[in-house]
């Protein structure tokens, strides 16, 4: 079921109203209309291969090949697509103990993946062995609060990447889960974590003032929520303590989301938190339109999901 | 020409208004598609998996040793073949690394009952079991813990009633739960004495709460992976016939 959101600008009241009917076009009527595509996946965990017909409720779902040709209908029909994914792209099927994660990089290579933040299963074979099939990528490692200045990985990936697309300028920038606890020291080294608010507060300063972007997205693998620890650093409690960020896309809690969650943050305005499961059984996709700054445009953003 | 320059002015003036851009968010629309099979596979996409996929199939589907029964976590009280299986060959493939690194001899081996991933089937056995019994890259540890600490252990065993797999070690307690007898080399434990326990680094860490083992500041890594020591175990004998013993046993007194 869809349904329709008018989200009203901070400055006015800040009620969710749905309203029923085709309002949008009433926002887009002066001058071109541009659209941007964000495809994303998460904890794809090295299944190359769809799920195998034997009694198993994803049975026949995902695959490399078939991810292949939905991302290409895609892109065909609007070429302004971003691809991500949020991260444990390694550990989970025998073609990551085989060959340590460089079919995993090459088919992600050959899909035309954007960008990828980390995950901690992608520690698996030790940043050693992450670093060993980074010539396998030819997409950007985004993540902007690991400090590897002391690591093997230092400048091997990037705290934020800024990608025009359409003449619409969308800053990407990537948080990761703290790995202590969750890794052997010895696997992650000197790898630093640092805290995942104020390091997106202080990237969405930089895109949001300095570089003036028009989206922002976060890809994170902090986790949707955490029901036993509620307080714990996750994608709800990020968007809600933060500004600026537009789409939080998620991973490590392998949480099917029927549809994104709209949650508000610091300053009263709604940020969209999407994670697609796990096992590239399923591709997120989210389509933001941009109209010219107008009057009627500057009301609102009507959000359907 | 005089065309031209009209429209390099007019090109000029929309440069300029879209210099001062502001784009505006009107609309958002969320799916989510499913990677289904009526998807058709991108050729080029399945070409470039099929040697890898061979590869992996032909070499996880070779046959390297026979089971002669289907063996069971679930088969056993306090301890259990699959179990005596998995710690007595980490023993036999994992002493030999110590003791050539440090002079000494691995006292006893502790696994974690969770840590037993499937069944063995009997039957013919191949590499892909050996991925199915321990999908994880945990490798072997040898930590250092002393007899006080081993009893420290020994009550987490009786206390968590579950078959949490032993080698080496010798365990007997009675109807009440409480320990009757422990030995570690046929010898019973010297609170005072330092011995060698070798287990996995997920459990050396704190996993499945095994708190015991942080009373130890050092710890020897074999960087052996336990399903290298199953998959060479697999190569080494031709018949697996793991049993139920009396390493771990109640009594009814």
């Amino acid at each position: 079921m869809k349904r329709r959101y008018f989200l009203q600008k901070a400055t006015a009241a800040t009620a969710l109203t749905a309203i029923g009917g085709f309002g949008i076009q009433s926002f887009s009527s002066l001058g071109a209309q541009k659209q941007i595509t964000i495809l994303h996946t998460n904890d794809v965990h090295s299944h190359i291969d769809a799920f195998n017909s034997s009694g198993n409720k994803n049975a026949k779902q995902g695959g490399v090949a078939r991810r292949a040709s939905l991302i290409d209908s895609i892109r065909k029909e609007n070429p302004n697509t971003l691809l991500l994914d949020a991260g444990d792209i390694f550990q989970g099927t025998p073609y990551f103990n085989y060959y340590g994660g460089e079919l995993e990089f090459k088919l992600m290579s050959m899909l035309k993946y954007d960008a990828a933040t980390l995950g901690n299963h992608d520690f698996d074979n030790g940043i050693d062995g992450l670093y060993d099939q980074l010539p396998h990528a030819e997409f950007e490692f985004i993540i902007a609060n690991y400090d590897f200045s002391n690591t093997i990985m230092h400048t091997h990936t990037k705290p934020y990447k800024i990608f025009f697309k359409n003449d619409i300028k969308i800053g990407v920038f990537g948080l990761g889960i703290k790995l202590d606890g969750l890794v052997n020291h010895e696997l992650f080294k000197e790898t630093k974590y640092l805290d995942p608010i104020e390091t997106a507060q202080e990237m969405t300063r930089i895109l949001k003032h300095e570089q003036d972007c028009d989206l922002i997205i976060c890809l994170s693998h902090l986790g949707y929520y955490y029901k036993n620890t509620p307080d714990k650093i996750c994608d709800l409690n990020l968007a809600k303590g933060t500004n600026n960020i537009d789409l939080i896309i998620g991973g490590h809690t392998h949480t099917f989301l029927p549809k994104p969650t709209i949650v508000k943050n610091v300053d009263d305005k709604h940020v969209l938190v999407n994670q697609v499961g796990c096992y590239g059984i399923n591709l997120g996709r989210i389509d933001f339109y941009f109209d010219k700054e107008n009057e009627k445009s500057a009301e609102g953003t009507s959000i359907l999901i | 020409m005089r065309i031209t320059l009209f429209f390099i002015l007019l090109n000029f003036l929309f440069f300029f208004s879209c210099k001062n851009k502001s784009w505006h968010l009107t609309k958002i629309e969320a799916n989510q598609i499913t990677v289904s099979d009526s998807l058709l596979k991108k050729s080029e996409v399945e070409d470039f998996i099929e040697p890898y996929r061979t590869h992996i199939k032909k070499d996880l589907d070779s046959v390297l040793a026979y089971s002669v029964k289907t063996y069971a976590k679930t088969n056993g009280t306090f301890n259990t073949a699959i179990g005596n299986y998995m710690v007595d060959i980490i023993f036999d493939e994992a002493n030999p690394v110590f003791k050539k690194r440090t002079g000494k001899n691995i006292d006893m081996v502790l696994l974690n009952y969770g840590g037993i991933r499937s069944n063995l089937p009997q039957g013919n056995i191949t590499a892909s079991h050996a991925y199915e019994l321990m999908p994880f890259e945990n490798s072997i540890v040898v930590v250092p813990l002393k007899g006080t600490t081993i009893f420290k252990m020994i009550n987490y065993l009786i206390q968590s009633k579950q078959a949490h797999p032993i080698s080496k070690l010798q365990l007997v307690i009675n109807k009440n739960y409480e320990l009757v007898k422990a030995e570690i080399n046929n010898e019973a434990i010297n609170p005072e004495k330092k011995y060698y326990v070798a287990t996995s680094d997920y459990l050396h860490h704190g996993g499945d709460h095994m708190d015991f083992f942080k009373e130890s500041d050092t710890v020897f890594n074999l960087n052996y992976k336990i399903r290298s020591i199953i998959l060479d175990n697999f190569k080494k004998i031709d018949t697996i016939q793991p049993v139920i013993d009396n390493r771990f046993i109640q009594i009814n007194n």
